[in-house]
């Protein structure tokens, strides 16, 4: 059993409804954070790490993430590096899994295969590429899958039927629901869409679905956490990390975990 | 390679292994229905005969071929013909492309079209289509691109566009697509993207080819009428590389005709600021599509540089890339200084005031007439006016503007 799935099962065994899965782009603000980070992350709640692969062109991303992209790349952040990074926080924590979220051209440059290879040696449990729809997915999905990967896909809004049950046929792991119609960090997302449309979804995809895009409190954290299996908070963290001094960035990305944690849980009482 | 039947690109888009779609779920209901759309509409008789009605009363096509006698006979070899993409409505071959989109558009019931543009010409000519039919139209730009092609800024404006600088990552051309696909991920259902070049996800290549290759009938046509035959070779400058494949399409059948792609090579390839994604780059996937990118080895986009804004791209169109690895089209390389040699020999031997985008083409005419027999034809696709350069040539070469 893959960790990711693990997880879920431990979620459920324990009679909670949804994780938390904090997102942050590795090498931002700094290559030396990184490894830190990601254990704060779990210190203050994270059941899965999503972990942004700087690329130059995030085409999906809106400004937040774009400029922390940027910030790590001008820190020389490859793909390489965040590998190593994975590998550096296994050595301290090998339960909680680790999902590499990113674009498809430094994984092509790489070549899928040694990637693929590559990551699992290095500890990573899930790879989303956001610029690999299902249809140009097939060798990508057979790497994942040969090397022991859950490839994770995004679903939309937009997604009809069809679609959902194109992913369903490649996606292990869970799937990412894009909550809203835009670019990460847009604009707030409408929980009652959201609701609405997760447990269809849930019942073509047969594995956790997972809501991120406009998720930025507790409030909303709680009322996605209700219907959804997983809270992705991506640009609120990052906005977090940017705004703090250097030596403040581990106690407030922690402060703030905590309280959509706590969001999170809260929905299990209601 | 002979290529006798050629259907490309296969029914998801894809050239050999280039092309596809390699977009964000969100886009892609949007990219079907565009797909279907377009795929009823391109033989539907109606639909066609509007395009050719708006491309002859309003672009002014079909736009002449011209025999550039005194630049053939100053070389002293080939006879040089250039396509006069440069006299269309707005200066460039790009209205070409801008008119279908925006009936596509229109027939989708979208009322806002948004635009990416480099030198300017695809915004200018986007926002003339928009303001023919009526619709709001914003035009993504790189800040260094504004700052380069200032009176195309104030041509989109004065019809009634909005102008969006873009200050992300290198501030050019890829960094206004970026924007644009963002713009359209959030406003899918109001919006339509009209995308400038034959790169991006299918159906666009397939589609700006389309549209463009009204350049290369034409020539099929004019060439034989007025010099009893087909050229020797078709040459044409390639950023993207949507006029190159608007004269290349209908040639490549025609297996005695030979393709040459003129990638820009800046201050020259050896430096590494320059913008030939076939001859220096690597396969990738950026902007929706796989094709030949300029990226460092560990697959980040590399900063391009050019003379001319509108070459300024470290993709280009995935049909390219197969055509350059079937072997049916040859892609070089002209510098900085050569394409501005060219630009002016071409004003003061012709009168004509050529983009510095197609001066790279005629730099390459220019560049291997002299050794070609005089009976020999070379059909250079002049796609676009220098007016907007004149800046940019009166800083390079030292004239007080």
């Amino acid at each position: 059993m893959s960790k990711i799935q693990a997880t879920f099962e431990r979620l459920q065994a324990e009679g909670r409804r949804a994780a938390l899965i904090p997102f942050i782009i590795t090498g931002d603000p700094d290559p030396s954070l990184t490894v830190p980070l990601m254990h704060a992350l779990v210190e203050s709640g994270a059941d899965i790490i999503e972990l942004g692969v700087p690329f130059s062109d995030p085409m999906a991303d809106g400004q937040t993430i774009q400029h922390a992209s940027e910030r790590a790349l001008a820190k020389g952040v490859s793909l390489r590096l965040v590998l190593e990074m994975v590998a550096n926080f296994r050595a301290d924590d090998n339960e909680t899994p680790v999902v590499l979220m990113g674009y498809a051209n430094p994984i092509e440059a790489m070549g899928v295969d040694t990637f693929a290879a590559a990551a699992f040696d290095a500890g990573v449990d899930g790879v989303l590429v956001v610029d690999y729809p299902p249809e140009e997915s097939a060798s990508f999905a057979r790497a994942m899958r040969d090397h022991a990967l859950d490839p994770i896909f995004l679903l939309a809004p937009t997604s009809t039927e069809q679609r959902i049950a194109l992913v369903a046929e490649l996606a292990s792991g869970y799937v990412y629901y894009v909550s809203l119609k835009g670019v990460t960090g847009s604009a707030e997302l409408d929980v009652e869409a959201v609701t609405r449309r997760i447990p269809g979804i849930r019942a073509l995809v047969g594995v956790p679905v997972g809501v991120g895009f406009g998720i930025r409190d507790a409030q909303t954290a709680r009322a996605i956490a209700r219907t959804a299996d997983a809270v992705v908070v991506g640009s609120r963290i990052i906005e977090e990390i940017e705004q703090s001094p250097a030596d403040e960035v581990l106690a407030r990305v922690k402060r703030l975990v905590a309280e959509l944690r706590r969001g999170i849980d809260e929905a299990d009482k209601a | 390679m002979a290529i006798t039947s050629y259907d490309l690109p296969d029914a998801r888009g894809h050239f050999g292994p280039y092309g596809g779609i390699f977009v964000a779920e969100t886009l892609i209901p949007a990219l079907t229905e565009l797909k279907d759309t377009y795929a009823a509409l391109r033989r539907d008789p109606q639909f066609i005969a509007e395009f050719e009605y708006e491309l002859k009363h309003y672009v002014g096509r079909p736009s002449p071929v011209y025999h550039a006698k005194r630049l053939s006979d100053n070389l002293g070899g080939a006879q040089i013909y250039l396509k006069r993409e440069d006299l269309n409505h707005t200066g460039a071959h790009k209205i070409n492309n801008c008119i279908g989109q925006a009936m596509l558009a229109r027939h989708m019931g979208k009322k806002r079209v948004i635009a990416e543009t480099g030198a300017g010409q695809h915004g200018v000519a986007s926002a003339t289509v928009a303001a023919r039919y009526g619709m709001e139209c914003v035009v993504y730009m790189g800040s260094e691109d504004i700052k380069r092609q200032a009176a195309n800024v104030y041509r989109m404006k004065l019809l009634g566009a909005s102008v969006m600088p873009v200050e992300s990552g290198s501030k050019t051309l890829k960094d206004a697509l970026n924007e644009a696909m963002r713009d359209w991920v959030a406003n899918v259902s109001t919006t339509f993207y009209i995308i400038g070049t034959v790169a991006g996800p299918h159906p666009y290549p397939v589609m700006v080819r389309d549209f463009q290759s009204v350049i290369g009938k034409e020539c099929l046509t004019q060439m034989p009428e007025l010099c009893g035959c087909q050229p020797d070779a078709v040459i044409a400058c390639v950023g993207g590389g949507s006029n190159a494949m608007g004269i290349f399409y209908p040639y490549i059948p025609c297996e005695n005709v030979r393709l040459i792609g003129v990638e820009a090579a800046g201050e020259g390839i050896a430096t590494g600021r320059h913008a030939a994604s076939l001859t220096a780059g690597r396969p990738g996937v950026l902007h929706g599509n796989r094709t030949y990118l300029l990226q460092d080895a560990n697959g980040q986009i590399t900063e391009t540089h050019s003379i001319s804004a509108g070459l300024d791209y470290p993709g280009v169109g995935p049909e390219h890339a197969w055509l350059k690895d079937s072997g049916r089209a040859d892609y070089v390389t002209i510098t900085d200084a050569e394409a501005l040699e060219a630009f002016h020999t071409l004003c003061r031997l012709e009168g004509i005031i050529p983009a510095l985008e197609s001066s790279h083409a005629v730099a390459h005419a220019v560049r291997i007439a002299p050794s070609m027999a005089k009976d020999k034809i070379l059909l250079v696709n002049l796609s676009g006016r220098g007016d907007k350069d004149i800046p940019t040539v009166a800083e390079k070469s030292g004239i007080p503007f």
